[in-house]
């Protein structure tokens, strides 16, 4: 499979009454755009707001972070089986909307959704605040079920930055690269021979509302493991439909440019010979978790990898499927490195993650989520603050009366992200 | 061969802003002798001495060492108490404001006795101190995370890197500053985690790791797995139609509006609630404050996390003595460790004093 990504660089937005990208500034009608969410029966207000890296802006809550993206060549559209139809998508080319996310906020589902803060010391520690950000703030009908609610929410977000991607379909990109993901067959070549066969395994957060996560349209929790091309997630194969602890949720975004798959990629043919990706998820059942772990390290001897990163969604529950996952692996002689956050108290003394074993001798730490931080008052809120005492991080008093905020890292969205998207580490 | 001088230097002129500082180091280092001086008796002497040069010149004008305190290896090692006293003993008349001792490298009584009397000195006089070994020390184990430890190298070649690092984290310990992480200030990990920005992301040090990890070729985890303390489970009740069965959960159940505003992550608390003459948890009175699992269900029937009607049931059918009169309640989603053992000793405490013979413990 061969993708070719197009980036079009974006530096600004601004609204008027017509949409297109011109010279790098994406140019949107916010009355149009919010009509177009409004569609939806289940959504009783929208409208749109603009945040730009450095400006004094408290985005909070934070369900979703969304970077637009258009297929222009190749078979099937982005996000399949959730906006555009189910077809295999990872191949041919694609536009990209870089340097801004569509972010959707609004009150919160369940407890555990983020805060973005654009500038101050809060803004060192989650990628968006060096994005500009198109902001939906909605609303949902009086009486609506969390779980409406939330699928509304996530398809408003998806379908807005689809929409905002089609402006970048005709564009000239300001720059391409080209990913190539081999067959199995090919990862036998002479030319691969010497190096290390290398796989990476992804575990989706599937544990129920504001916990799940859809491949194709397919809900995670009710999946086999199972092997996927790493370009497609490039064009949205995976979605996020999760919101457990903001830093450490992986957003639509970070699934759209999860960096170790583009790592991987990049050393592949180099120092590593990148076989194959495996996609599994994390449930409630322990039925499940032994499944999911079993098939897991079964493909990952077929195929089979000497080597493998393994990074997990989430943190509690799911650090029993983490450890299952590499403790199989490694008992087939399969050498793995794991990514993980930690959940090591305010004063960093407690045991980092709920589960453990001697053969995960291999771990990259992504940080300590109960990291406490105080955030300053910002000029502006996009969304409400009301439940920043409510939220995952947060407690009681967490909100100042002179709007700052006391609370732990884990309010952050992205904070300690578990794909090692950040430089943020523990030691 | 034998030491023909012993050097010192005056100690320089300690202004009054200046911190003063006692230093620790054994008779080779103190210029007295090689193993066959060991057990010299711990001496204090004016000045910086020895590897006190080279601290003299890190610490620069912030700070100066009034004294050295040089002692046998051996006679510290074998005069355990009679060593501390002596030695804490000079410490306080010198009243510093910051105390080094070593850097001991890989000669194990050496470290032993630096990370043994920094500790005392930390814990008796409540004077910060730093001291410095190789992390295969016997000493380094022992007390790295009750004293910061620099890492050094095997031999003393490595001395005019080691110094700096312990001058530099001394300072920040006496000026109250904000302590990083092990990886940044250059001490053995101790059990305390810190966050700090690395220059690679994750991804990146990840295939790093497994690159070496599948050569052969040494690597670092960034977190090393923690050694469990299994506990063994108590003998079953014989008899459960005479007992009383008390119900604890981390599933958060709560009376509705929370009043304990236990937090839904990272509990800094729990709560004990009354449940005499009630048979049935309702969505009218109860609810989950947690907030790592869908609360929906929780929220319409709370006895799916509290188990309060089956076991109203049972008692009613005599299949158990008596459902306690309280449950405790927390949440456990993210909450650390530490809190947990605290909230464990204190309602164990309570439910053995209100006479509670098993417990039923819930979690989600």
């Amino acid at each position: 499979m061969k993708l070719e990504l197009g980036y079009i660089d974006i530096r600004g937005i601004r609204f008027d009454d017509y949409m297109a990208i011109e010279d790098g500034i994406l140019v949107v009608n916010p009355k149009e755009l919010a009509e177009a969410v409004l569609a939806d029966p289940l959504i009783k207000s929208a409208r749109l707001e603009i945040a730009n890296p450095g400006e004094s802006i408290r985005i909070t809550p934070v369900k979703d972070v969304i970077e637009p993206r258009v297929k222009v060549e190749g078979p099937g559209g982005i996000f399949p089986g959730m906006i555009s139809k189910v077809d295999t998508v990872g191949s041919g080319k694609t536009h990209v909307l870089r340097g801004m996310a569509v972010v959707t906020v609004g009150r919160i589902v369940g407890f555990q959704e983020g805060i973005i803060d654009m500038t101050g010391p809060g803004a060192a520690y989650t990628p968006f605040s060096k994005l500009h950000n198109l902001v939906l703030v909605m609303e949902p009908v009086e009486g609506i079920a969390p779980h409406d609610y939330e699928k509304a929410a996530r398809m408003a977000g998806l379908q807005l930055a689809v929409t905002i991607g089609e402006l970048a379909r005709n564009l000239e990109p300001d720059e391409t690269e080209v990913f190539k993901t081999p067959r199995i067959s090919e990862s036998f070549d002479a030319i691969l021979r010497g190096l290390p066969r290398v796989g990476y395994v992804m575990m989706l957060q599937s544990q129920g509302l504001l916990h799940d996560t859809y491949v194709y349209g397919v809900d995670a929790k009710r999946t086999l493991s199972t092997l996927i091309r790493p370009t497609e997630l490039m064009d949205g194969a995976i979605v996020s439909g999760n919101c457990v602890s903001a830093c450490d949720k992986n957003t639509t975004y970070h699934h759209l440019n999860n960096p170790v798959v583009r790592d991987l990629l990049k050393e592949h043919g180099k120092t590593l010979n990148f076989v194959g990706m495996i996609i599994t998820n994390e449930t409630v059942y322990l039925s499940d978790k032994v499944r999911s772990s079993d098939w897991t390290a079964e493909m990952a001897e077929y195929l089979p990898f000497d080597g493998a990163i393994i990074s997990q969604e989430g943190f509690g529950n799911p650090d029993t499927d983490l450890i299952m996952n590499c403790t199989k692996l490694e008992k087939k002689g399969i050498k793995t490195v794991v990514i993980t956050d930690e959940y090591a108290g305010q004063d960093g003394k407690s045991q980092s993650l709920a589960d453990a074993d001697e053969l995960v001798d291999a771990v990259v730490s992504t940080g300590n989520a109960n990291m406490p931080i105080l955030l300053p008052p910002m000029e502006r809120v996009i969304g409400m603050l009301d439940y920043i005492d409510k939220i995952a991080g947060g407690h009681d008093g967490s909100l100042r009366p002179d709007g700052s905020i006391e609370a732990e890292l884990q309010v952050i969205t992205g904070a300690t992200n578990e794909l090692g998207y950040n430089l943020l580490s523990a030691r | 061969m034998s030491w023909v001088t012993t050097c010192s230097v005056p100690a320089k002129e300690v202004t009054v802003s200046q911190y003063k500082v006692v230093h620790y180091i054994n008779q080779f280092f103190g210029q007295i002798g090689g193993e066959e001086m060991a057990d010299y008796p711990a001496e204090k002497r004016p000045g910086p001495i020895g590897p006190g040069l080279a601290f003299t010149q890190a610490l620069g004008e912030d700070a100066a060492i009034t004294a050295t305190i040089v002692c046998g290896d051996s006679w510290f090692n074998e005069n355990l108490e009679l060593a501390r006293q002596t030695v804490l003993d000079m410490v306080r008349e010198e009243a510093p404001d910051l105390f080094i001792a070593g850097p001991a490298f890989n000669a194990g009584r050496y470290g032993v006795a630096c990370g043994s009397i920094a500790d005392a000195v930390q814990s008796e006089l409540g004077i910060p101190a730093v001291t410095g070994m190789y992390v295969e020390n016997p000493g380094a184990d022992m007390f790295r995370e009750k004293v910061y430890t620099i890492a050094t190298g095997d031999n003393a070649a490595g001395m005019r890197r080691v110094v700096p690092a312990m001058a530099s984290l001394g300072l920040k310990l006496v000026r109250g500053e904000d302590i990083g992480a092990s990886v940044e200030e250059g001490y053995l990990p101790n059990g305390i985690r810190k966050n700090f920005f690395d220059q690679k992301r994750g991804s990146l040090r990840a295939i790093e790791m497994l690159l070496n990890k599948l050569k052969d070729k040494p690597f670092v985890t960034e977190y090393p797995m923690p050694v469990y303390d299994r506990v063994e489970a108590g003998p079953a009740i014989k008899d459960l139609s005479r007992a009383t069965i008390a119900i604890v959960t981390s599933g958060g159940i709560v009376p509705k509006g929370n009043p304990d505003r236990i937090e839904s992550s990272s509990a800094t608390r729990y709560g004990s609630y009354h449940i005499a003459g009630v048979d049935d948890l309702t969505s009218d009175k109860y609810e989950t404050a947690h907030g790592g699992y869908d609360p929906v269900y929780a929220n319409q029937d709370a006895d799916r996390v509290v188990p309060v009607d089956v076991l109203r049931q049972y008692e009613k059918e005599g299949k158990i003595g008596k459902l306690h009169d309280w449950f405790y309640s927390t949440v456990g989603n993210g909450t650390s460790v530490a809190n947990s053992k605290r909230f464990a000793v204190e309602i164990a405490e309570k439910l053995l004093a209100q006479g509670v013979d098993a417990v039923i413990m819930t979690s989600t």
